[in-house]
């Protein structure tokens, strides 16, 4: 008998480590499914229905085209939002860094453009433009641009002085010293920024397609407020927060991927 | 502390010795009466000096005597208020980018970028030199070798200790091979130890390497130990004693030096 498996205690199993942390992930998640179950059972349907009911909406919409296009749209506005922004943004945020003047002209102006609420960009964009997906678009970038901005303005003033002197003095061309230095110090921060305003924008998407989209999650939602149709917006609402909190999981993979040299504390 | 020295007598004593034959090699920095002021504050003082090539010159001065400040206009990082700076015949702080790949920098603090492993920190001048990759990689990972990293070569500067990171700074400024070698107190945050065997490691290869080296310190003992010429500055950065050693100056020379030097510092 040469062959010792040695005993194990259930904990150290992998497999139950992966079961507890899927536990936790799903527990808060159970927990308001299950209030909102028990409130089912005590008012009417058309207040609080049942999550069966939800349920077979949700999946419906995600198995019939016509409607599933609708998530996609939104979703596509909301990343093409924030991918306009997020290109206006590092413009005007390498020349605010740059120019003092850059800096004095929109700082001012973005601040003020920050106070301006989404419902107002709406009626703008509606008075001056004509096509629906340049509205929103429009919007989008309206709304998340300021903090795009000021969030890259931020990451390129607390880059380390002493390691871009360390990197200037080795004279590199302006190129590299972009490549090298500036990129991969803002890029923490960049990445954070997208997650700030990916929740921004998935709450100001849905009242920029009230500017007369015929698709959309906003659209959507429309007509259930029409039909009072409590199940239907539910269904819709959670199309959107599955979406956002894809995508973020998307951006910590990155980060995970991306920010791997970053020391770790054992304290957490 | 000696009654010769106290009264000044010391001095003349000192600055008259001539321990090496003077210098015939060209001049490699001159400061030709330079000023630098930050607002009121003087920080260098109508300072005059050259330093030859081949020369491996130790800035020895008290805390805040305007060391850092030489060093930065040498580097062509700050500019002097008045007189001038001339590095290999240029200006450092005009002619910034004329320097590329001819001085390299060990700064007071290792400065690694924390996103690149250590043989990518090492490869960074040599980036900016055009290098190609592969034979980036040959030379950092011989310097990484030199000062006894290997097999830390892809570890991130978060995983290695304070003196390693030291280490991975100077291999970072021998790979490009820049004639002119800078150093901003690189040991003063290690124990004693390490930054004793780090700088006579580095001396040697300043040596071996042909460089020219100015290593700024307020450390009598690491100036000694690195120093051919020792530059004794006072506050503001004007020179109190300007000591050529050579291995002839006999040992009772030398803690007379010493005495001297402390005593200076100590005014
Ligand atoms: N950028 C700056 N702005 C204003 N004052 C400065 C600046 N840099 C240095 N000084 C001042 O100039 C003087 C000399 O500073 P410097 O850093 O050159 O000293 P140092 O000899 O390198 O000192 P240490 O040994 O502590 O590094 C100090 O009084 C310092 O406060
Ligand atoms: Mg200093």
């Amino acid at each position: 008998m040469t062959d010792v498996t040695p005993s194990r205690r259930p904990y150290d199993n992998p497999a139950f480590g992966v079961a507890r942390r899927l536990f936790w992930v799903a527990a808060p998640f159970v927990l308001i499914a299950t209030a909102w179950q028990i409130a089912s059972a005590f008012f009417p349907d058309f207040l609080f229905p049942s999550l069966i009911h939800v349920f077979a909406r949700v999946f419906d919409i995600l198995t019939t085209w016509s409607l599933f296009s609708s998530v996609l749209a939104t979703a596509m506005r909301i990343l093409g939002g924030l991918a306009g922004a997020f290109v206006l943004g590092a413009v005007l945020g390498l020349a605010i860094f740059s120019f003092k003047t850059a800096d004095r002209l929109l700082t001012p102006t973005l601040t003020f453009f920050q106070g301006i609420p989404a419902l107002s960009w709406v009626v703008f964009a509606i008075i001056w433009f004509h096509g629906v997906e340049f509205r929103i678009l429009f919007i989008m970038v309206a709304t998340t641009l300021p903090a795009f901005t000021f969030q890259i303005v931020g990451a390129l003033r607390s880059m380390d002085k002493d390691l871009s002197e360390m990197v200037m003095s080795f004279r590199p061309s302006r190129r590299k010293y972009f490549s090298a230095m500036v990129l991969p110090a803002v890029l923490p921060e960049v990445v954070t920024a997208w997650k700030v305003n990916l929740g921004n924008a998935s709450r100001v998407v849905v009242v920029a397609e009230l500017v007369g989209s015929s698709g959309g999650v906003g659209f959507q939602l429309l007509q259930q407020q029409q039909l009072f149709d409590m199940a239907g917006a539910l269904a819709w609402t959670l199309q959107l927060v599955f979406f956002v909190l894809l995508f973020q999981w998307v951006l910590s993979q990155f980060e995970r991927m991306a920010f791997r040299y970053r020391a770790v504390s054992e304290r957490g | 502390m000696d009654a010769a020295i106290r009264n000044g007598h010391g001095m003349t004593k000192l600055d008259d010795l001539q321990f090496v034959a003077p210098d015939t090699a060209e001049v490699e920095i001159a400061f030709r009466n330079v000023t630098k002021r930050f607002g009121n504050l003087v920080a260098v003082d109508n300072l005059s000096l050259d330093i030859h090539r081949g020369q491996m010159v130790a800035l020895l001065g008290k805390t805040g005597c305007g060391k850092s400040t030489m060093f930065n206009m040498i580097s062509g990082l700050m500019a002097p208020s008045e007189g001038e700076v001339e590095v290999m015949g240029q200006q450092p702080f005009r002619n910034f980018n004329w320097y590329r790949g001819k001085m390299a920098i060990v700064f007071q603090t290792d400065r690694l970028l924390p996103w690149r492993t250590a043989v990518k920190n090492v490869e960074i001048g040599l980036e900016t030199l055009g290098i190609a990759p592969a034979e980036r990689r040959d030379r950092a990972m011989h310097w990484l070798e030199t000062l006894g990293l290997k097999g830390h070569e892809n570890d991130y500067p978060h995983a290695l200790s304070g003196g390693m990171r030291q280490r991975v700074s100077i291999s970072r400024a021998f790979a490009t091979d820049a004639e002119l070698l800078l150093c901003d107190e690189p040991f003063s945050a290690l124990d004693e130890i390490t930054s004793k065997r780090l700088r006579t490691e580095f001396a040697r290869l300043v040596r071996e390497n042909g460089k020219t080296a100015v290593f700024i310190t307020h450390s009598i003992d690491e100036a000694f130990d690195i120093g051919d010429r020792i530059v004794v500055l006072k506050r503001p950065a004007e020179i109190a004693h300007d000591l050529r050693m050579s291995d002839s100056v006999s040992s009772e020379d030398r803690e007379h030096i010493r005495r001297t030097i402390h005593a200076s510092l100590a005014a």
